[in-house]
Protein backbone atom coordinates (compact mmCIF):
# COMPACT_ATOMS: atom_id res chain seq x y z
CA UNK A 1 0.00 0.00 0.00
CA UNK A 2 1.64 3.51 -0.79
CA UNK A 3 1.40 6.43 1.29
CA UNK A 4 -1.03 8.09 -0.87
CA UNK A 5 -3.27 5.28 -0.75
CA UNK A 6 -2.58 5.15 3.08
CA UNK A 7 -3.78 8.74 3.42
CA UNK A 8 -6.84 8.55 1.20
CA UNK A 9 -7.96 5.37 3.72
CA UNK A 10 -7.55 7.07 6.78
CA UNK A 11 -9.22 10.29 5.15
CA UNK A 12 -12.38 8.14 4.57
CA UNK A 13 -12.09 6.29 8.14
CA UNK A 14 -11.60 9.35 10.30
CA UNK A 15 -14.72 10.99 8.46
CA UNK A 16 -16.51 8.03 9.15
CA UNK A 17 -15.75 7.22 12.49
CA UNK A 18 -17.14 10.76 12.84
CA UNK A 19 -19.84 10.66 11.00
CA UNK A 20 -21.41 7.34 13.33
CA UNK A 21 -20.41 9.33 16.40
CA UNK A 22 -22.22 12.81 14.82
CA UNK A 23 -25.18 11.18 13.78
CA UNK A 24 -25.80 9.23 17.87
CA UNK A 25 -24.77 12.81 18.94
CA UNK A 26 -27.94 14.25 17.24
CA UNK A 27 -30.20 10.89 18.02
CA UNK A 28 -29.23 11.82 21.72
CA UNK A 29 -29.46 14.81 22.06
CA UNK A 30 -32.25 15.93 19.53
CA UNK A 31 -34.87 12.76 19.53
CA UNK A 32 -34.27 11.93 23.57
CA UNK A 33 -33.23 14.69 25.25
CA UNK A 34 -35.25 17.81 23.48
CA UNK A 35 -38.21 15.83 21.89
CA UNK A 36 -38.37 13.17 24.04
CA UNK A 37 -39.77 11.06 21.22
CA UNK A 38 -37.63 8.41 22.28
CA UNK A 39 -37.59 6.36 25.09
CA UNK A 40 -34.36 5.51 27.44
CA UNK A 41 -35.63 1.87 27.73
CA UNK A 42 -38.77 0.16 25.99
CA UNK A 43 -40.63 -2.70 27.78
CA UNK A 44 -40.57 -4.51 24.76
CA UNK A 45 -36.60 -4.41 24.73
CA UNK A 46 -35.05 -7.74 23.94
CA UNK A 47 -31.81 -8.81 25.35
CA UNK A 48 -29.88 -8.63 22.15
CA UNK A 49 -30.99 -5.01 21.12
CA UNK A 50 -29.73 -3.92 24.67
CA UNK A 51 -26.80 -5.72 24.31
CA UNK A 52 -26.40 -4.18 20.75
CA UNK A 53 -27.58 -0.70 21.45
CA UNK A 54 -25.05 -0.13 24.56
CA UNK A 55 -22.07 -1.36 22.30
CA UNK A 56 -22.97 0.90 19.58
CA UNK A 57 -23.50 3.68 22.16
CA UNK A 58 -20.26 3.04 23.74
CA UNK A 59 -18.37 2.62 20.47
CA UNK A 60 -19.67 5.67 18.45
CA UNK A 61 -18.85 8.00 21.95
CA UNK A 62 -15.57 7.04 21.23
CA UNK A 63 -15.54 6.99 17.32
CA UNK A 64 -16.56 11.02 17.96
CA UNK A 65 -13.15 11.64 19.73
CA UNK A 66 -11.25 9.07 17.96
CA UNK A 67 -12.24 10.47 14.55
CA UNK A 68 -11.23 14.06 15.28
CA UNK A 69 -7.84 13.10 16.49
CA UNK A 70 -6.94 11.50 13.66
CA UNK A 71 -8.25 14.11 11.39
CA UNK A 72 -5.93 16.83 13.51
CA UNK A 73 -3.38 14.10 12.90
CA UNK A 74 -4.06 14.30 8.74
CA UNK A 75 -4.06 18.09 9.24
CA UNK A 76 -0.66 17.84 11.12
CA UNK A 77 0.97 15.57 8.48
CA UNK A 78 -0.82 17.91 5.89
CA UNK A 79 -2.20 15.31 4.01
CA UNK A 80 -5.88 16.41 4.82
CA UNK A 81 -8.29 15.07 1.38
CA UNK A 82 -11.65 17.13 2.37
CA UNK A 83 -14.00 16.23 0.32
CA UNK A 84 -12.87 12.35 0.96
CA UNK A 85 -13.39 12.96 4.79
CA UNK A 86 -16.79 14.57 4.05
CA UNK A 87 -17.59 11.30 2.11
CA UNK A 88 -16.52 9.61 5.23
CA UNK A 89 -19.09 11.62 7.34
CA UNK A 90 -21.82 11.22 5.45
CA UNK A 91 -21.47 7.38 4.44
CA UNK A 92 -20.94 6.38 8.17
CA UNK A 93 -23.93 9.07 9.73
CA UNK A 94 -26.06 7.36 7.08
CA UNK A 95 -25.12 3.75 7.32
CA UNK A 96 -25.64 3.98 11.77
CA UNK A 97 -29.03 5.96 10.98
CA UNK A 98 -30.00 2.38 8.52
CA UNK A 99 -28.56 0.33 11.09
CA UNK A 100 -30.59 2.32 13.93
CA UNK A 101 -34.11 2.53 12.08
CA UNK A 102 -33.96 -0.97 10.76
CA UNK A 103 -31.57 -3.32 13.00
CA UNK A 104 -32.40 -1.50 15.93
CA UNK A 105 -35.88 0.02 15.83
CA UNK A 106 -37.77 -2.31 14.07
CA UNK A 107 -36.01 -6.05 14.92
CA UNK A 108 -34.05 -5.39 17.94
CA UNK A 109 -36.98 -3.28 19.33
CA UNK A 110 -34.96 -1.02 21.52
CA UNK A 111 -37.67 1.96 20.84
CA UNK A 112 -39.79 2.96 18.93
CA UNK A 113 -39.08 6.90 16.78
CA UNK A 114 -42.14 8.02 18.22
CA UNK A 115 -44.77 6.67 20.57
CA UNK A 116 -48.28 7.67 17.89
CA UNK A 117 -50.15 5.40 15.82
CA UNK A 118 -48.85 5.66 12.02
CA UNK A 119 -45.18 4.97 13.11
CA UNK A 120 -44.84 3.54 9.97
CA UNK A 121 -44.51 6.87 8.04
CA UNK A 122 -41.45 8.26 11.19
CA UNK A 123 -39.76 5.02 10.13
CA UNK A 124 -39.86 6.16 5.81
CA UNK A 125 -38.64 9.09 6.65
CA UNK A 126 -35.72 7.77 8.54
CA UNK A 127 -34.60 5.44 6.71
CA UNK A 128 -35.10 7.41 3.39
CA UNK A 129 -33.09 9.88 5.36
CA UNK A 130 -30.76 7.22 5.78
CA UNK A 131 -30.53 6.48 2.44
CA UNK A 132 -29.65 9.69 0.92
CA UNK A 133 -27.03 10.42 3.36
CA UNK A 134 -25.23 6.83 2.01
CA UNK A 135 -26.03 8.02 -1.53
CA UNK A 136 -24.34 11.36 -1.44
CA UNK A 137 -21.52 9.69 0.88
CA UNK A 138 -20.72 6.96 -2.07
CA UNK A 139 -20.76 10.04 -4.54
CA UNK A 140 -18.38 12.05 -2.65
CA UNK A 141 -15.71 9.42 -1.81
CA UNK A 142 -16.29 7.29 -5.40
CA UNK A 143 -15.47 11.25 -6.66
CA UNK A 144 -12.10 12.03 -8.71
CA UNK A 145 -9.50 13.28 -6.28
CA UNK A 146 -8.59 16.40 -8.34
CA UNK A 147 -9.55 19.42 -6.10
CA UNK A 148 -9.06 17.50 -2.56
CA UNK A 149 -6.76 20.17 -1.46
CA UNK A 150 -8.22 22.72 -0.46
CA UNK A 151 -4.54 24.72 0.67
CA UNK A 152 -4.64 27.34 3.43
CA UNK A 153 -8.29 26.19 4.56
CA UNK A 154 -8.02 22.28 4.64
CA UNK A 155 -4.55 22.10 5.72
CA UNK A 156 -2.24 24.10 8.08
CA UNK A 157 0.23 26.27 5.90
CA UNK A 158 2.91 26.54 8.26
CA UNK B 1 -44.94 3.14 59.66
CA UNK B 2 -42.98 4.41 56.64
CA UNK B 3 -41.37 7.28 58.50
CA UNK B 4 -40.32 4.88 61.38
CA UNK B 5 -38.64 2.27 59.19
CA UNK B 6 -36.98 5.00 57.43
CA UNK B 7 -35.57 6.60 60.82
CA UNK B 8 -34.58 2.95 61.65
CA UNK B 9 -32.75 2.44 58.63
CA UNK B 10 -30.94 5.95 58.91
CA UNK B 11 -30.12 5.63 62.47
CA UNK B 12 -28.83 2.09 61.67
CA UNK B 13 -26.66 2.68 58.73
CA UNK B 14 -25.39 5.87 60.72
CA UNK B 15 -23.00 3.71 62.87
CA UNK B 16 -22.11 1.65 59.62
CA UNK B 17 -21.15 4.95 58.11
CA UNK B 18 -19.42 6.42 61.33
CA UNK B 19 -17.76 2.91 61.50
CA UNK B 20 -16.45 3.75 58.06
CA UNK B 21 -14.83 6.82 59.61
CA UNK B 22 -12.01 5.26 60.89
CA UNK B 23 -10.83 5.93 56.49
CA UNK B 24 -10.44 9.05 57.75
CA UNK B 25 -6.68 8.60 59.51
CA UNK B 26 -4.80 6.60 56.40
CA UNK B 27 -6.17 9.02 53.83
CA UNK B 28 -5.23 12.18 55.46
CA UNK B 29 -1.57 10.21 56.18
CA UNK B 30 -1.93 9.96 52.16
CA UNK B 31 -2.40 13.11 52.09
CA UNK B 32 -0.09 14.68 53.93
CA UNK B 33 2.77 12.16 52.63
CA UNK B 34 1.69 13.62 48.82
CA UNK B 35 1.62 16.65 49.95
CA UNK B 36 5.63 16.56 51.87
CA UNK B 37 6.72 14.73 48.53
CA UNK B 38 5.64 17.27 46.47
CA UNK B 39 7.25 20.19 48.36
CA UNK B 40 10.13 18.23 48.58
CA UNK B 41 10.49 18.06 44.55
CA UNK B 42 9.70 21.70 44.91
CA UNK B 43 9.34 22.87 41.05
CA UNK B 44 9.81 19.95 39.58
CA UNK B 45 6.61 19.02 40.96
CA UNK B 46 3.33 20.43 38.87
CA UNK B 47 0.80 22.18 41.33
CA UNK B 48 -2.20 20.92 39.32
CA UNK B 49 -1.27 17.15 40.18
CA UNK B 50 -1.35 17.94 43.78
CA UNK B 51 -4.31 19.77 43.31
CA UNK B 52 -5.72 16.54 41.48
CA UNK B 53 -5.02 14.53 44.41
CA UNK B 54 -6.17 16.38 46.96
CA UNK B 55 -9.39 16.10 44.83
CA UNK B 56 -9.59 12.65 44.71
CA UNK B 57 -8.97 12.61 48.47
CA UNK B 58 -12.42 14.63 48.69
CA UNK B 59 -14.46 12.39 46.34
CA UNK B 60 -13.36 9.23 48.41
CA UNK B 61 -14.26 11.65 51.70
CA UNK B 62 -17.77 12.82 50.55
CA UNK B 63 -18.70 9.45 49.14
CA UNK B 64 -17.95 7.27 52.23
CA UNK B 65 -18.81 9.35 54.76
CA UNK B 66 -20.24 11.99 56.04
CA UNK B 67 -24.32 13.05 54.90
CA UNK B 68 -24.54 11.90 51.48
CA UNK B 69 -22.82 8.82 52.76
CA UNK B 70 -25.66 8.02 55.35
CA UNK B 71 -28.23 9.26 52.33
CA UNK B 72 -27.05 6.45 49.72
CA UNK B 73 -28.13 3.94 52.62
CA UNK B 74 -31.79 4.76 51.56
CA UNK B 75 -32.26 6.86 48.46
CA UNK B 76 -30.77 4.86 45.49
CA UNK B 77 -30.24 8.09 43.60
CA UNK B 78 -27.49 9.47 45.94
CA UNK B 79 -25.79 6.33 46.35
CA UNK B 80 -25.33 6.36 42.34
CA UNK B 81 -23.86 9.64 42.79
CA UNK B 82 -21.32 8.32 45.56
CA UNK B 83 -21.25 5.39 43.55
CA UNK B 84 -19.90 7.64 40.51
CA UNK B 85 -17.52 9.88 42.80
CA UNK B 86 -16.14 6.77 44.59
CA UNK B 87 -15.69 4.48 41.45
CA UNK B 88 -14.71 6.79 38.60
CA UNK B 89 -14.11 10.54 39.38
CA UNK B 90 -11.83 8.92 42.61
CA UNK B 91 -9.82 6.73 40.51
CA UNK B 92 -9.65 9.00 37.33
CA UNK B 93 -7.79 11.85 39.40
CA UNK B 94 -5.68 9.57 41.56
CA UNK B 95 -4.23 8.44 38.25
CA UNK B 96 -3.72 12.01 36.71
CA UNK B 97 -1.92 12.50 40.19
CA UNK B 98 0.59 10.13 39.21
CA UNK B 99 1.35 9.14 43.18
CA UNK B 100 4.01 6.21 41.86
CA UNK B 101 6.34 8.77 39.77
CA UNK B 102 5.95 10.65 42.34
CA UNK B 103 7.04 7.94 45.24
CA UNK B 104 9.86 6.74 42.94
CA UNK B 105 11.33 10.26 42.80
CA UNK B 106 11.00 11.01 46.37
CA UNK B 107 12.44 7.43 47.96
CA UNK B 108 16.11 6.93 48.64
CA UNK B 109 17.66 5.09 45.34
CA UNK B 110 18.02 1.65 46.51
CA UNK B 111 14.18 1.62 47.73
CA UNK B 112 13.00 3.25 45.11
CA UNK B 113 14.86 0.21 42.72
CA UNK B 114 13.08 -2.32 45.15
CA UNK B 115 9.93 -0.54 44.38
CA UNK B 116 10.25 -0.51 40.44
CA UNK B 117 10.82 -4.58 40.84
CA UNK B 118 7.42 -5.02 43.09
CA UNK B 119 5.74 -3.04 40.26
CA UNK B 120 7.64 -5.50 37.50
CA UNK B 121 6.24 -8.38 39.54
CA UNK B 122 3.62 -10.79 38.14
CA UNK B 123 0.87 -10.29 40.09
CA UNK B 124 0.81 -6.26 39.49
CA UNK B 125 1.60 -7.29 35.57
CA UNK B 126 -2.02 -9.52 36.04
CA UNK B 127 -3.91 -6.65 37.60
CA UNK B 128 -2.93 -3.80 35.20
CA UNK B 129 -3.95 -5.66 32.27
CA UNK B 130 -6.89 -4.11 30.55
CA UNK B 131 -9.22 -7.09 30.13
CA UNK B 132 -8.19 -8.22 33.97
CA UNK B 133 -8.70 -4.82 35.55
CA UNK B 134 -11.79 -3.78 33.41
CA UNK B 135 -13.56 -7.49 34.06
CA UNK B 136 -12.79 -6.69 37.46
CA UNK B 137 -14.46 -3.44 37.22
CA UNK B 138 -17.63 -4.38 35.54
CA UNK B 139 -17.65 -7.49 36.53
CA UNK B 140 -18.01 -6.63 40.33
CA UNK B 141 -20.54 -3.70 39.33
CA UNK B 142 -22.71 -6.61 37.84
CA UNK B 143 -22.37 -8.79 40.64
CA UNK B 144 -22.98 -6.20 42.85
CA UNK B 145 -26.47 -4.80 40.84
CA UNK B 146 -27.83 -7.87 39.74
CA UNK B 147 -27.05 -10.46 42.62
CA UNK B 148 -28.51 -9.76 46.34
CA UNK B 149 -25.15 -8.56 47.31
CA UNK B 150 -26.45 -4.77 47.02
CA UNK B 151 -28.82 -5.55 49.35
CA UNK B 152 -26.61 -7.80 51.65
CA UNK B 153 -23.91 -4.91 51.24
CA UNK B 154 -25.91 -2.88 53.97
CA UNK B 155 -26.47 -5.19 56.48
CA UNK B 156 -23.08 -6.14 57.12
CA UNK B 157 -20.25 -3.47 57.62
CA UNK B 158 -17.49 -5.69 56.69
CA UNK B 159 -18.88 -6.62 53.63
CA UNK B 160 -19.81 -2.86 53.08
CA UNK B 161 -15.98 -1.86 53.37
CA UNK B 162 -15.20 -4.95 51.13
CA UNK B 163 -17.57 -3.81 48.10
CA UNK B 164 -16.23 -0.16 48.49
CA UNK B 165 -12.97 -0.69 48.53
CA UNK B 166 -12.81 -3.06 45.33
CA UNK B 167 -14.99 -0.52 43.79
CA UNK B 168 -12.24 2.35 44.17
CA UNK B 169 -10.13 -0.23 43.31
CA UNK B 170 -11.20 -1.80 40.25
CA UNK B 171 -11.85 1.80 38.96
CA UNK B 172 -7.67 3.11 39.72
CA UNK B 173 -6.70 -0.45 38.10
CA UNK B 174 -8.91 -0.09 35.44
CA UNK B 175 -7.91 3.90 34.45
CA UNK B 176 -4.59 3.21 35.09
CA UNK B 177 -4.48 0.17 32.63
CA UNK B 178 -6.01 2.85 30.31
CA UNK B 179 -4.22 6.17 30.58
CA UNK B 180 -1.33 5.32 33.15
CA UNK B 181 1.01 8.75 34.16
CA UNK B 182 3.18 6.55 35.78
CA UNK B 183 5.93 4.42 33.71
CA UNK B 184 4.02 1.57 33.54
CA UNK B 185 6.40 -2.28 32.69
CA UNK B 186 4.09 -3.02 29.92
CA UNK B 187 2.02 -0.81 27.82
CA UNK B 188 -0.34 -1.81 25.56
CA UNK B 189 -1.43 -1.18 21.78
CA UNK B 190 -3.37 2.11 21.56
CA UNK B 191 -6.37 -0.07 19.67
CA UNK B 192 -5.93 -2.71 22.13
CA UNK B 193 -6.82 -0.81 24.71
CA UNK B 194 -9.34 1.37 22.45
CA UNK B 195 -11.25 -2.05 22.06
CA UNK B 196 -11.36 -2.89 25.74
CA UNK B 197 -12.46 0.66 26.97
CA UNK B 198 -15.52 0.48 24.69
CA UNK B 199 -16.46 -2.79 25.77
CA UNK B 200 -16.31 -2.19 29.22
CA UNK B 201 -17.91 1.49 29.01
CA UNK B 202 -20.67 -0.90 26.77
CA UNK B 203 -21.35 -3.08 29.88
CA UNK B 204 -21.26 -0.02 32.19
CA UNK B 205 -23.93 1.59 29.53
CA UNK B 206 -26.03 -1.79 29.48
CA UNK B 207 -26.09 -2.57 33.29
CA UNK B 208 -27.66 1.10 33.74
CA UNK B 209 -30.07 0.37 31.89
CA UNK B 210 -30.76 -3.56 33.19
CA UNK B 211 -30.80 -1.51 36.47
CA UNK B 212 -33.56 1.07 35.05
CA UNK B 213 -35.39 -2.14 34.14
CA UNK B 214 -34.98 -4.35 36.85
CA UNK B 215 -33.71 -2.66 39.83
CA UNK B 216 -31.96 -4.17 43.00
CA UNK B 217 -34.17 -5.62 45.71
CA UNK B 218 -35.09 -3.12 48.12
CA UNK B 219 -35.22 -0.21 45.41
CA UNK B 220 -38.27 1.14 44.46
CA UNK B 221 -39.44 1.33 40.28
CA UNK B 222 -39.05 5.43 39.68
CA UNK B 223 -35.48 5.44 42.29
CA UNK B 224 -33.94 2.27 39.99
CA UNK B 225 -35.37 4.53 36.62
CA UNK B 226 -33.44 7.53 37.87
CA UNK B 227 -30.41 5.69 39.07
CA UNK B 228 -30.02 3.84 35.95
CA UNK B 229 -29.56 7.68 33.86
CA UNK B 230 -27.49 8.63 36.59
CA UNK B 231 -25.42 5.86 35.70
CA UNK B 232 -25.77 6.10 32.36
CA UNK B 233 -24.96 9.58 31.52
CA UNK B 234 -22.89 10.32 34.91
CA UNK B 235 -20.43 7.11 33.40
CA UNK B 236 -20.69 8.65 29.57
CA UNK B 237 -19.62 11.88 30.72
CA UNK B 238 -16.84 10.89 33.22
CA UNK B 239 -15.76 8.41 30.20
CA UNK B 240 -15.40 11.18 27.95
CA UNK B 241 -12.14 12.37 29.95
CA UNK B 242 -10.83 9.07 29.73
CA UNK B 243 -11.17 8.49 26.28
CA UNK B 244 -9.49 12.07 25.18
CA UNK B 245 -6.66 11.29 27.23
CA UNK B 246 -6.50 8.32 25.29
CA UNK B 247 -6.44 9.95 22.15
CA UNK B 248 -4.30 12.38 23.28
CA UNK B 249 -1.74 9.86 23.53
CA UNK B 250 -1.89 8.45 20.53
CA UNK B 251 -1.54 12.02 18.78
CA UNK B 252 1.29 12.64 20.74
CA UNK B 253 3.02 9.36 20.07
CA UNK B 254 2.42 9.33 16.46
CA UNK B 255 4.02 12.77 16.71
CA UNK B 256 7.57 12.26 17.74
CA UNK B 257 6.96 8.81 15.91
CA UNK B 258 7.05 10.61 12.56
CA UNK B 259 9.17 13.53 13.89
CA UNK B 260 11.54 11.06 14.39
CA UNK B 261 11.27 9.36 11.13
CA UNK B 262 11.24 12.81 9.66
CA UNK B 263 14.39 13.41 11.16
CA UNK B 264 16.88 10.52 10.02
CA UNK B 265 15.36 10.69 6.49
CA UNK B 266 16.62 14.52 6.63
CA UNK B 267 19.82 13.08 8.12
CA UNK B 268 20.52 10.56 5.39
CA UNK B 269 19.56 13.07 2.94
CA UNK B 270 15.83 11.20 1.11
CA UNK B 271 13.86 13.64 1.87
Amino acid sequence: MTNKEADRRSNFWSGFLFGIGFVAFLDETVFHQLLHWHHFYDKRTTEIGLISDGIFHAFSWFATIAGLFLFSHLRRKKALQILRWIGGVFLGAGLFQLYDGTIQHKLLRIHQIRYVENVLFYDLIWNIVAVVLVVIGLLLTMSKPNRENWRGIANADR
Amino acid sequence: MRIDSYIRVICGTESMVNGSKFLLLPLTVFLVMYVAAAIKQGQKWPHYRTILFSCCFLCVAISTMGPLAILSHVDFKIHMICHLLLGMVAPLLLVLAAPMTLLLRTLPVNLARRLSKVLKSFPFQLFTHPVVAAILNIGGLWLLYTTNLYGQMHEYPLLHFIVHFHIFMAGYLYSLSMISMDPMPHQFPFLFRAIVLVCALGGHGILAKYIYAHPPTGVSTIQGEIGGMIMYYGGDGIEIVVIYLLCQKWFGSSRFHNGKKGRRQKALGTV
